[in-house]
């Protein structure tokens, strides 16, 4: 398989073209012919002939495609400035479980226990209309803590949505994240109504799930919350959701975890790794990633199996559209945390997303008085994928945009950073999901 | 034939009708809803 970064076309080829393309640009076309006829026992005329076929591929630009894309790094969000389209709505910073691996702190992002009155949260959708453009399609994340804790206000902010979003020409698309211990008919009914997705969190294994996700009694949560998430699945036909697992140093061995989901009746699957200190007693090991990577193999091969049984599954991360996916503009410019996307704590206060809110250094505004923190602003407008030198020579700098601004925070004390552990298992990622996909156009082809 | 090519529309192609920011909010399997019409 041949990655062409700039260009985005990837090739299937032998070993005899493999090794053309890795001299083309050094060697002549006698040269080449010469060595490849040799070494593989081939006549001359086929290995002239593949070297014509790469020497058209790079006039059509899909071979050694040069890298012309930096001056429209910036471009996107400049044209676009000041125009916010999603909003991750923290109903709660609340949870009524106890799980010592959470990013958020049990929900309440290092600070009190509160839950964002329908006042707020009107006030937040508002904002978002207001500061939206022309932009028609807006995303709301339900999210926490955990948002069932402020039921109420989540449907009450829906309905004031719905109520005028027609007026405004926008559509609202929500999204809910939950813990599933509240989960009942009517959560049931309003979700599959209302909500274009749901994220539902699940470990996999009991033992591994029971380990982290326990209340304040020190319970698991297992047993409570799998019923919950079958009736949910089901009656939204299982479409439209996604389990949402994290894996620690207690289960690099994850393939494990997404086998028992599966034999749960789950097929819209995420396992992620945990993001915690090096310190902390949950933080994956060097030797944990190494398990990692492997299990990430093991996980497409399943996945090629499955999908020939008639059987198949869906992994987040390799979800990959080899024929359309993101445009240009979008590959390089990212996420847009901290431009077009934003949290918002049950107070009203903005920050640049989830992972970074209750660093006050990064609070962007209110919904009330807007965005005032201007610098923070424009410091993440800059952060695309030319942000950052080590990014300039990475084959998947296209697919990652230069990475999560949070993790490379909390892993370097700039948004500028490299989060290098992230971004060897963002590979591993892409080159399976790269090679999931390859194999089934190339099935297709057959 | 030893290079068979997968996709046909390349990166550069995308930047012609690119950049409407109507998609949604890791990047890879993010399908544009304005794709379609654009072409």
């Amino acid at each position: 398989m041949v990655i062409d970064t700039c260009s985005g076309s990837v090739h299937a080829v032998d070993e005899i073209a493999y090794e053309l393309i890795g001299m083309f640009e050094e060697k002549t076309r006698e040269q080449a012919a010469e060595e490849l006829s040799a070494r593989f026992d081939v006549p001359k005329s086929e290995i002239e002939e593949c070297w014509d076929d790469v020497r058209e591929l790079k006039a059509s630009g899909r071979l050694f495609a040069p890298d012309t894309f930096e001056p429209m790094a910036g471009e996107l969000k400049s044209r676009t400035a000041g125009v916010v389209k999603a909003l991750c709505l923290h109903v709660a910073h609340t949870c009524n479980l106890n799980c010592s691996y959470c990013f958020a702190s049990q929900g309440k992002y290092h600070g009190e226990r509160a839950l964002m009155s329908f006042e707020v949260g009107k006030r937040a959708l508002d904002f978002l209309i207001e500061n939206s453009g022309s932009r028609r399609n807006l995303e709301v994340d339900f999210f926490g803590g955990e948002p069932l804790m402020n039921f109420e206000v989540v449907k009450r902010l829906t309905e004031y949505a719905r109520s005028i979003e027609k007026r405004h020409n926008k559509n609202f698309r929500f999204t809910l994240t939950t813990n599933g211990v509240l989960i009942d008919d009517e959560v049931i009914d309003f979700a599959n109504r209302e909500m274009s997705n749901v994220v539902l969190s699940l470990d996999g294994r009991k033992e591994i799930h029971d380990r982290f996700r326990v209340d304040y009694a020190g319970r698991g949560s297992f047993d409570r919350i799998v019923p919950k998430f079958q009736r949910l699945v089901e009656a939204r036909g299982g479409k439209n959701y996604y389990m949402r697992g994290t894996f620690t140093h207690a289960n690099p061995d994850f393939l494990e975890d997404v086998k028992t989901m599966l034999d749960l009746g789950f097929t819209e699957l995420s396992m992620e790794p945990v993001v915690c200190a090096d310190s902390d007693p949950s933080a994956l090991t060097k030797q944990d990633v190494e398990i990692v990577l492997s299990q990430y193999e093991q996980l497409a091969e399943l996945m090629k199996q499955r999908r020939r049984e008639g059987r198949p599954f869906t992994f987040y991360h390799y979800m990959i559209d080899l024929a359309g996916g993101p445009c240009i503009y979008k590959r390089i410019s990212g996420c847009g945390s901290g431009t077009e996307y934003m949290a918002v704590t049950p107070w009203g206060d903005l920050y640049p997303c989830h992972q970074f809110v209750g660093e006050e250094k990064y609070r962007l505004g209110s919904v009330f008085e807007g965005v005032t923190n201007t610098a923070v602003r424009d410091e993440f407008a800059s952060c695309n994928v030319y942000a950052r030198e080590e990014c300039r020579d990475c084959w998947a700098k296209l697919y990652c945009s230069g990475g999560c601004a949070a993790n490379a925070y909390h892993a370097t004390g700039s948004i500028r950073g490299v989060y290098e552990p992230g971004c060897v298992l963002f590979k591993k990622r892409m080159e399976c999901a790269i090679m999931l996909e390859a194999s089934r156009l190339m099935e297709n082809m057959e | 034939k030893r290079i068979v090519t997968l996709n046909e529309k390349t990166l550069c192609e995308s930047a012609k009708n690119g950049g409407c920011g109507e998609c949604q909010t890791g990047i890879a399997n993010q399908q544009c809803e304005n794709a379609e019409k654009a072409e």
